[in-house]
């Protein structure tokens, strides 16, 4: 047993990880401002914006793989604005990956600051405006503080997603070891080559992680039931 | 001086206010108050002036953000920051250590200044909504049924507290309540709206009195009961939080219905008053 587990390679863990953790990072970034806009607006165009924030739900993988390929390639006018201007390309590599990891877990981070956002009492907000204070240092003093555990799930339920995308790595990244090689494509070609051995250590971690980590998220939300909002409602 | 002439789609008011007023703001609900209160806040928008001072808060294409109106604002259900102790909610909005200190020692508030929100009492909460309100030392001072949700004794206990804030800080005051007794005791001037304009405007003598002529006694009540006993009819009529038997004639008890709202006076009539206390 212990031979096997030090002739095995831990790499694609790794990029797993590393891969969910800038996904994570960035969507957080990026998802806030959205988030709130979207529960503070009236606007007539938040229905047709939130069904686009949640189309990466329902969408088969390999869609939003194939749609995010073409664009990225050198072929279309993004892909081949990075090439010219950058020499960067954006597909079968890492930085392809995290692009296309940040559409696919999307909603995850997007909903719960949402739903979040939305459970902070509007007087609360306006309270803070009167006291004198910019929308900007409410957000950050007011809303974010006491919608920690919304805050929380997002990043959990996003980081653990990303670790679970199999079909839009392959659509995007190939199999590129130390570069696109994540746990999941691992173990789909330690399948194909019949190295089962490898493939159940490989399955059994991930099992034993995504276990733990809902585990955790669902320890939270006992703990904060009054508060508590988001995709595991 | 404030200077009001505003118009929204459900309100229409125009009000001059004397610097140092204390306003109460009646009428039933949907006639407005409320809106009036986030107008002046800038937490809604209208049409019109509001001038402050020498200062327009609104006029034409001058709307101020809250956060420069120079207000204070009392919630009904207070609004404190859950994540803050309470001494940091008042210097959240203003970081006067010295202040906030006098606030909370008026209020009887210093030794819970380090408690979260939540395990305070609604009349605590009151307080300190209160005393965050005052922090910025506005201009004017909003609030939007700050008592109603407290029970009568706490209710009592607050408005001494507003009474003396307000001689403390002589800041203009605008109070949305439906307690006569509250406005009695505080307010200099009643203004009543009815479905965005003002019905009534006046001392609170003047409004809330219900006497007239020789009467000497005159309330509002509510039928509860219309009883027959042997040749006279009784009727049991709440008023307020009391509740009193009235006797009646035959030809008047077949004039009444449960649950009519009526007038009780009286005229010749000498009361005795007993202390409680």
């Amino acid at each position: 047993m212990l031979d096997i587990l030090s002739t095995l390679e831990f790499t694609p863990f790794l990029l797993s990880f590393k891969l969910a953790s800038i996904t994570t990072f960035i969507l957080f970034i990026l998802c806030l401002p959205f988030a709130w806009w979207l529960s503070q607006t009236n606007s007539k165009a938040k229905p047709t914006l939130e069904a686009l924030g949640a189309l990466p739900i329902v969408l088969p993988p390999s869609v939003i793989g194939f749609y995010i390929l073409i664009a990225l390639s050198k072929n279309s006018p993004i892909g081949s604005f990075f090439d010219e201007y950058f020499d960067i390309s954006l597909v079968f590599n890492f930085k392809g990956l995290v692009i296309a990891s940040c559409f696919y877990s999307l909603p995850f981070m997007l909903q719960p600051l949402q739903s979040g956002f939305e459970t902070i009492d509007k007087n609360m907000l306006e309270a803070s405006y009167i006291g004198g204070k910019s929308r900007f240092e409410t957000i950050l003093r007011v809303a974010l503080p006491n919608m920690k555990p919304s805050i929380i799930s997002a990043i959990i339920v996003t980081f653990a997603h990303t670790v679970g995308e199999f079909g839009v790595v392959l659509m995007l990244g190939g199999s590129i070891p130390d570069e696109t090689k994540v746990a999941s494509v691992a173990i789909y070609e330690m399948v194909e080559t019949m190295n089962y051995k490898a493939a159940h250590i490989y399955s059994a971690l991930m099992l034993i992680m995504s276990f733990a980590v809902l585990l955790s998220v669902y320890l939270f939300k006992d703990k904060n039931k009054k508060q508590f909002t988001g995709l595991y409602k | 001086m404030i200077k009001i002439d505003i118009n929204t789609e459900i309100l229409s008011v125009k009000i001059d206010i004397d610097e140092g007023d204390f306003i109460a703001l009646s009428g039933k609900s949907g006639s407005g108050k409320t809106t009036l209160l986030r107008v002046l806040a800038g937490l809604e928008s209208a049409k019109g002036e509001i001038k402050v001072g020498d200062n327009f808060w609104l006029k034409n294409k001058i709307n101020l953000a809250p956060q420069k109106r120079d207000i204070g604002f009392v919630f009904q259900d207070y609004a404190l920051f859950e994540n803050m102790s309470i001494v940091k909610n008042l210097l959240y909005v203003n970081h006067d250590l010295e202040l906030a200190k006098y606030l909370l020692d008026i209020t009887e508030l210093s030794n819970l200044k380090n408690r979260l929100p939540s395990t305070l009492s609604g009349g605590q909460k009151q307080r300190v909504a209160l005393c965050r309100a005052m922090m910025s030392r506005p201009k004017l001072l909003l609030m939007d049924e700050p008592l109603s949700a407290l029970d009568a004794q706490m209710r009592s206990r607050l408005q001494g507290e507003l009474m003396t804030l307000h001689r403390e800080f002589k800041t203009t005051t605008i109070m949305v309540s439906h307690d006569p007794s509250e406005i009695y005791k505080l307010c200099s001037r009643v203004i009543v709206l009815e479905d965005g304009k003002i019905l009534n405007d006046g001392t609170p003598k003047d409004i809330l009195l219900k006497t007239s002529g020789s009467q000497k006694f005159s309330f509002v009540g509510e039928v509860l009961e219309i009883k027959k006993l042997d040749a006279i009819y009784i009727a049991i009529i709440a008023i307020g939080q009391q509740l009193v038997e009235v006797v009646l004639s035959e030809n008047e008890a077949q004039g009444l219905r449960v649950s009519q709202v009526v007038q009780v006076s009286t005229k010749a009539f000498a009361p005795m008053l007993l202390s409680l206390e």
